[in-house]
């Protein structure tokens, strides 16, 4: 039910991003969903790509520190208060969202969030329990 | 194994009768052949006779790197030039370079030394030694050389530099020691990495390590990447060279000091005052065998202490623990001593932390900042900003609980740090005293 995300650390300098856009591109990867946190000195890219491996292979060797984390990939009913019907759920079974961001996809289909979990088998145990659609690893990266 | 089992294993009492001897001869020498040393005597109202014993030793005065400067070149040797075969000099980072001479009877006598370190680091006659200490000026790389072709092994003078080429060769050659300084073997490491090759491949055994001070933490760092035991060799060329001390491959607690040769002491920087056993101070040096330059009571700037507890190998001669910093490196950080190994020693013992790392000395506003820059490996990276900020956090903290200082700690990309191919550049001072 899981998905998994690469993530990266850049200093927060210029062309850090776009050096980590131009690996993947070099490396034929897709970059699916992306999200930047960032601090005044830091940042830690957060990526869905259609291919891990190749991803993580293609950044180490050109020397960025990488890591995978599970997340899950939800799909957002496209109505309003679709996204607070799902955070709603969360906060009454006390699941902690440690962060989310939104997938790319086209117009006039449900939009896909992705969320990171601080438990994610207790939030994918309460999506399900509520019919919530969680999308499938392998379906999340050629969605 | 011990080389030489009669002058290394033997009896303190014994032993001290040899040092007492030859300090003895030493002081007649330099009295009689270097001007330096005759006028420091005669200021300190001191003849050769004054010095009966080994305690009258602290009578005699210390001499330091600036005397050697001020003899530059040739002026603190104690035997005619063409006596002379051999002549090494430091890099000096400020001024001159200090310059030391070789008879040829102390050429064979560091060869000696060398040798008995390379086998109690490990090596036998059977074993290929890759020697990437650097050839030429400094004594790292002709002395190990000379030790290992004394030892009777196989040595490749690969020298520094040209890294990938060194990784081909370990690949190809098999050697079973490695000899280089400490940052070089972690680079050599990293590159290895980088070119897709492992040193599980390789036949290494034992790593002879020196010429910067290193870390307990460093040496767990380099034996689980390079796949050796990594042991701790101590020498600087005023006294001979590598080979003044070794820690041996038994023990790994503390370096043995070839006391039948040279002479230590530590003693308080600030007052010169010599300290019992097992403080920490700076340690000092007199050479008790060499011609051509010999040195009374040097000054080595290394901050160390001594053990003269018996160890498990059987060597009876004394022991100086790991050098944990230089006199000179201390930062004086408003007002607080600090020394960069005890910055690294707080992040060695966070179990996330890579040992790469740069302080930064800044003045803004009259006042002393400390900015210390850490790459962020696989192990201390976390997909949170939170959880990074929070180990931020936790560093400038543990630096401040043991060492009383404030800090900036400021996660860098690994590899921001710039590596150099010999020592490592880990502090930069932008202050303007
Ligand atoms: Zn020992």
């Amino acid at each position: 039910m899981q998905a998994e995300q690469i993530s990266v650390f850049l200093e927060n300098k210029a062309g850090r991003l776009a050096e980590v856009t131009g690996i993947l591109s070099e490396a034929n990867v897709n970059i699916r969903a992306l999200a930047v946190a960032d601090t005044s000195d830091f940042g830690v890219l957060r990526l869905i790509v259609d291919d891990n491996i190749k991803a993580v292979k293609a950044l180490k060797t050109r020397g960025f520190t990488v890591g995978r984390t599970d997340v899950v990939a939800v799909e957002v009913e496209d109505r309003p208060g679709g996204l607070h019907r799902l955070l709603d759920m969360f906060n009454k079974a006390e699941i902690n969202v440690e962060y989310m961001y939104a997938f790319v996809r086209h117009s006039g289909e449900n939009a896909v969030m992705i969320f990171r979990f601080d438990n994610i088998d207790e939030a994918v145990r309460v999506l399900e329990e509520n019919k919530v659609k969680v999308i499938n690893g392998s379906k999340v990266y050629t969605l | 194994m011990i080389l030489d089992i009669g002058f290394e294993t033997m009896p303190r009492e014994d032993l001290e009768a040899i040092i007492l001897r030859r300090l003895k001869a030493t002081i007649d020498r330099v009295y009689a052949n270097v001007a330096f040393y005759r006028k420091k005597f005669e200021e300190n109202n001191l003849t050769p006779n004054d010095i009966q014993s080994l305690e009258d030793l602290k009578r005699i005065p210390f001499t330091v790197k600036e005397d050697l400067r001020d003899n530059y070149p040739f002026g603190m040797f104690a035997v005619p030039m063409d006596n002379v075969v051999r002549i090494h000099a430091s890099s000096g980072t400020t001024g001159k370079p200090t310059v030391v001479g070789y008879t040829a009877r102390d050429v064979n006598t560091w060869a000696e030394l060398m040798a008995r370190s390379l086998a109690a680091g490990g090596a036998t006659r059977e074993d290929i030694i890759h020697n990437a200490y650097g050839y030429g000026l400094f004594t790292g790389g002709l002395g190990i050389h000379y030790g290992a072709e004394k030892l009777g092994a196989s040595v490749i003078p690969v020298s520094g530099g040209n890294t990938k080429r060194q990784i081909v060769i370990m690949k190809d050659f098999g050697p079973t020691i490695l000899t280089a300084t400490p940052s070089y073997a972690l680079h050599l490491s990293e590159v290895a990495e980088d070119m897709g090759v492992s040193f599980e491949d390789f036949k290494f055994k034992f790593g002879i390590f020196g010429a910067e001070p290193w870390s307990e933490n460093m040496r767990e760092e380099i034996e689980r990447k390079l796949n050796l035991v990594a042991v701790d060799i101590y020498g600087l060329s005023e006294v001979i060279g590598p080979g003044v001390a070794i820690e041996c491959h038994e023990g790994k607690q503390g370096l043995h000091i070839f006391e039948d040769h040279f002479i230590p002491e530590i003693i308080n920087p600030a007052t010169g005052e010599v300290l019992p056993y097992g403080e920490t101070g700076e340690l000092v040096f007199t050479t008790i065998t060499k011609e051509a330059f010999p040195v009374i009571r040097y000054r080595t700037r290394d901050i160390t202490s001594l053990n003269p507890e018996p160890c498990i190998c059987g060597r009876t001669h004394i022991r100086m623990n790991k050098v944990s910093g230089r006199t000179d490196d201390m930062l004086i950080i408003r007002g607080v001593n600090v020394f960069p190994s005890q910055i690294e020693s707080v992040l060695m013992e966070m179990e996330e932390v890579e040992p790469h790392y740069q302080l930064i000395v800044d003045r803004e506003d009259k006042l002393d900042t400390l900015t210390v820059l850490l790459e962020v490996g696989e192990r201390l990276f976390s997909d949170e900003v939170r959880h990074l900020q929070e180990r931020e956090r936790k560093i400038a903290k543990n630096i401040k609980d043991y060492l009383g200082v404030s800090a900036k700690v400021k996660l860098v990309e690994p590899k921001a740090i710039a590596r150099s191919e010999g020592k490592a550049v880990r502090v930069i001072d932008n202050r303007e005293i």
